[in-house]
């Protein structure tokens, strides 16, 4: 959040944004790590299946969650063009895939508004805010709430 | 960090290196071996360990440090004898003073320390009042111009001494008090000082980091040179020191006179307090520690990133290999043997970065004597322990899971092991039980031993026990290794009364659990009436590990060597279906249950045929063997352990991953688990069927 810091007053940060299932994600810069393309993964057993498997991230086991699965909004097909960010947010390092990256985004703290009530569903969870900028619609997602939901997770023993 | 505080840090992690060679010093004083090297050795640890102390205000701890110090310097001049009844006090003592660390650097609790101080005091034949006196002299150090004593009354004896002292500016860099060695000679005797102020300069030209004063000393009353040797011992190689014994008959005129205030400022002491730690700040630097080999203190982190970095290098050469052989270049190429050749070198810094990480089992191995003590209190046995093979060395992670189970086993051999005394004399042993710590390398492992002469493990009550317990059917047939083994069981607990040692309900199956997840194997040999020995196998690292690479349908996945009996390829007449949906695979007539690793972990197109495959027979603790199926074996080597739990969450039947020749990740299997949960999948499935139906 150094961003922030170095402009307060303003409360300025910077997203990045992503395309899943046609609706347009953001998340913030800070924490992602790096964006690189799809490779196959190592499937793990007896996961739910919104977590596609586990790459190899130069030496280190990264695992990748699926977001569309991930926001019960039905599985990817996975092909060349789609993307894994890199994610790192509350001490995890997790991929996340997506179908991919548009943009970068600076918005400031008025122009994010809370989530309607209508939306506060389970699988909503995740959703910080959302933002609306010159028409478009981002939802932003809260990264840190992202990577650590899943040592809570009772779908994966259901799995099992 | 806030630089007090790393500076108290360092202070602490010498302490623990200093309680080390106390207690190993101590221990060979134990054994009779009391040189003086070693007498000193200990001397110095607790010195420092005082010295340091005073620094940081741990009054509690420097004021029981002094009594000890006291009764050391007595063992040190021949004073005191070190015998039995003494370095028992002593190590008791030393007990205590490991306790007051621990305080200090946790910042809390209390220390008893009252009856080993009162009996140090009893050694060091210092009434209470005495004590008192020496404590305060302990806290009440000012830095006053001058407070030496001198006693115009002539003294008992006759040995006159001549003493000239000038200290080098080394010795004030040391932080060394020469009023403080003043003073100790004021203990040996009668003391005249005279200070020597022609090497004073103008105060224009005065340096403060020079030193310009001596001392020319005349003690009356001491018989012994080595005493007055050892007020300068830690000095001696920062001043100018000439002895010399007077004849007592030279009429000298003598001017008694002391450095007055006026000239103070000209010492080039810092007035620093306390002074007395200052001094002993610089002890460490006694030459007896100049032997010792030279090392550094590295962050481990820096370390860990350097064993990773090296791993992945590892990988990337595994990588680069197989694609070069892709491209159909014969290994005799010339890039074929530079890659051999790049080979041979990384595995070389592989196992040279891995050696960083290692360590001395010893550091493990010294915790174990005091627990030995303790327990021998609290059960009236006597006990001997005996380490062995203590400079053995073995991974940092592996030492650290180390403790408990050795702790655990320790416990047990005495408590459970050990006869009481008298039990030990009708059976015509020696009243002192025997209990060896061993460690030293096998095969690429570590194999710990704990080994006792007790009274062996009876297997009848065993059995009985086990009985009782509905851990094993009346009628049960067991060979002797597997009744000794039956004390592993969980809830298993052969001592009739619950103790305060052993039998708290954690008890042996906790070790064995220890021991398997460090990949490891724990082992029983024991004779009725003449001892146990408990072996722990253990590997030398937790980073890497020596598996079977299978392939499953479309995955490849990771067998633990440790857990792997032997492979073979079934006929189709030995594979007997069993129960609902079970099978059973009859290996040369004995049926073990046959599970497929594909259906276990649901891999998609992995070979419905068994037969066609192969089986892997494992182990698994507490279950016994079970067969697993396979589609091909695709060899046997070693890989890096690649956690992502902390990444993820652990996934029930995986226990790591790894990363192959191809850059892919392969899954390393956690057999135990696997093995729990095909146990249960087939209860689960019973049930159903028993529902459904």
């Amino acid at each position: 959040m150094s961003l922030n810091e170095h402009e307060t007053g303003q409360d300025r940060r910077q997203y990045i944004t992503f395309l899943a299932t046609g609706q347009e994600f953001a998340a913030d810069i800070m924490t992602i790590r790096e964006i690189r393309g799809w490779t196959d993964t190592t499937a793990l057993p007896h996961v739910p299946d919104y977590v596609r498997g586990v790459i190899n991230l130069r030496g280190m086991v990264l695992p990748v969650i699926d977001l569309k699965a991930r926001l019960g909004l039905g599985t990817t097909e996975a092909t060349a063009k789609h993307v894994i960010i890199v994610v790192n947010a509350g001490e995890r390092t997790i991929g996340i895939l997506v179908d991919a990256v548009s943009d970068i985004l600076t918005v400031t703290s008025a122009e994010i508004q809370s989530v309607p009530d209508v939306m506060r569903e389970s699988q909503n969870e995740y959703v910080e805010g959302i933002a609306v900028l010159d028409g478009r619609m981002v939802t932003l997602l809260g990264m840190t709430k992202l990577t650590s939901s899943f040592a809570a997770d009772k779908s994966f023993e259901q799995a099992a | 960090m806030d630089p007090m505080e790393a500076i108290r840090q360092t202070y602490f992690q010498e302490c623990d290196e200093l309680l080390l060679a106390m207690e190993e010093g101590l221990i060979a004083m134990e054994d009779g071996e009391a040189d003086g090297e070693v007498i000193n050795a200990v001397f110095r640890a607790v010195h420092s360990i005082k010295g340091g102390g005073g620094a940081f205000g741990y009054e509690v701890l420097v004021g029981f440090a002094h009594v000890f110090e006291t009764v050391l310097d007595h063992v040190r001049s021949g004073k005191l004898a070190p015998n039995g009844d003494v370095v028992k006090v002593l190590l008791r003592a030393g007990d205590v003073l490991s306790d007051h660390v621990t305080a200090a650097r946790n910042g809390a609790g209390e220390v008893q320390d009252g009856d080993v101080k009162e009996e140090l005091n009893a050694l060091s034949g210092i009434s209470p009042d005495g004590d008192d006196a020496a404590a305060a002299e302990m806290e009440g150090v000012v830095f006053t111009p001058i407070h030496v004593e001198i006693d115009d009354a002539p003294g008992p004896a006759p040995g006159t001494w001549r003493i000239r002292f000038a200290p080098h500016p080394g010795l004030y860099a040391k932080a060394n008090e020469p009023f403080l060695l003043l003073r100790e000679l004021g203990r040996l005797g009668s003391v005249e000082v005279r200070a020597d102020l022609s090497g004073m300069p103008e105060l224009a030209a005065l340096d403060s980091d020079q030193a310009y004063l001596a001392w020319d000393i005349v003690l009356r009353g001491c018989n012994d040179r080595a005493k007055i040797d050892e007020v300068f011992e830690f000095v001696t190689d920062d001043c100018e020191l000439d002895i010399r014994e007077d004849v007592p008959l030279a009429a000298l005129e003598i001017v008694t006179q002391t450095p007055s205030p006026a000239i103070q400022p000209a010492d080039p002491t810092p007035a620093e307090s306390p002074p007395t730690e200052k001094k002993t700040a610089g002890a460490p630097q006694a030459p007896a520690e100049a032997a010792t080999k030279q090392t550094i203190r590295v962050d481990l982190d820096k370390v860990d990133r350097l064993v990773n970095l090296v791993g992945e290098l590892v990988i990337t050469q595994a990588m680069l290999t197989q694609r070069v052989m892709e491209c159909g270049q014969a290994r005799s190429s010339t890039i074929g043997a530079g890659l051999n050749e790049l080979e041979h070198l990384l595995r070389e810094l592989q196992e040279s970065v891995m050696a960083i990480r290692t360590q001395p089992v010893k550091s493990v191995f010294q915790r174990m004597p005091r627990l030995v003590r303790e327990l021998a209190a609290q059960t009236n046995k006597q006990v001997h322990l005996t380490l062995d093979g203590e400079a053995t060395e073995v991974d940092k992670t592996v030492i650290e899971r180390l403790g408990e189970p050795l702790t655990h086993m320790i416990r047990n051999a005495i408590d459970h092991g050990l006869e009481t005394t008298e039990e030990r004399l009708s059976a015509g042993k020696p009243a002192e039980g025997k209990v060896t710590l061993s460690a030293e390398h096998r095969g690429g492992r570590i194999v710990i031993e704990v080994t006792d002469d007790g009274r062996g493990i009876d297997r009848a009550r065993v059995r009985a026990k086990a009985v009782e317990k509905g851990l094993i059917s009346p009628s049960a047939s067991l060979s002797d290794e597997e009744t000794d083994n039956l004390i592993f069981l969980p809830g298993f607990s052969t001592a009739n009364q619950v103790s305060n040692i052993s039998g708290r309900g954690v008890g042996l199956d906790v070790v064995r659990r220890n021991i398997v997840d460090l990949g490891g194997r724990i082992v029983i040999g024991s004779v009725a009436g003449k001892g146990s020995r408990f072996s722990l196998t253990l590997p030398l690292t937790l980073a890497v590990l020596d598996g079977m690479v299978v392939a499953v349908g479309n995955q490849t996945f990771v067998l633990p060597l440790t857990h792997i009996i032997e492979s073979l390829r079934p006929k189709e007449s030995d594979i007997r279906p069993f129960g609902s949906n079970g099978r059973l695979l009859n290996v040369r007539g004995g049926y073990v249950p046959l599970v497929s690793v594909g259906d276990l972990l649901g891999v998609e197109d992995a070979a419905e045929d068994l037969a066609a495959g192969v089986v892997i027979l494992v182990e698994s603790e507490g279950v016994g063997r079970t067969a697993f199926a396979v589609d091909s074996i695709i060899g046997q080597r070693q890989v890096v352990i690649k956690s992502f739990e902390s990444n993820f969450r652990h996934i029930e039947g995986i226990a790591a991953a790894t990363i192959l020749g191809d850059g892919r990740v392969a899954l390393i299997l956690d057999i135990d688990g696997l093995v729990a949960r095909c146990r249960e999948k087939s209860r689960s499935s019973e049930m159903q069927q028993a529902i459904g139906a």
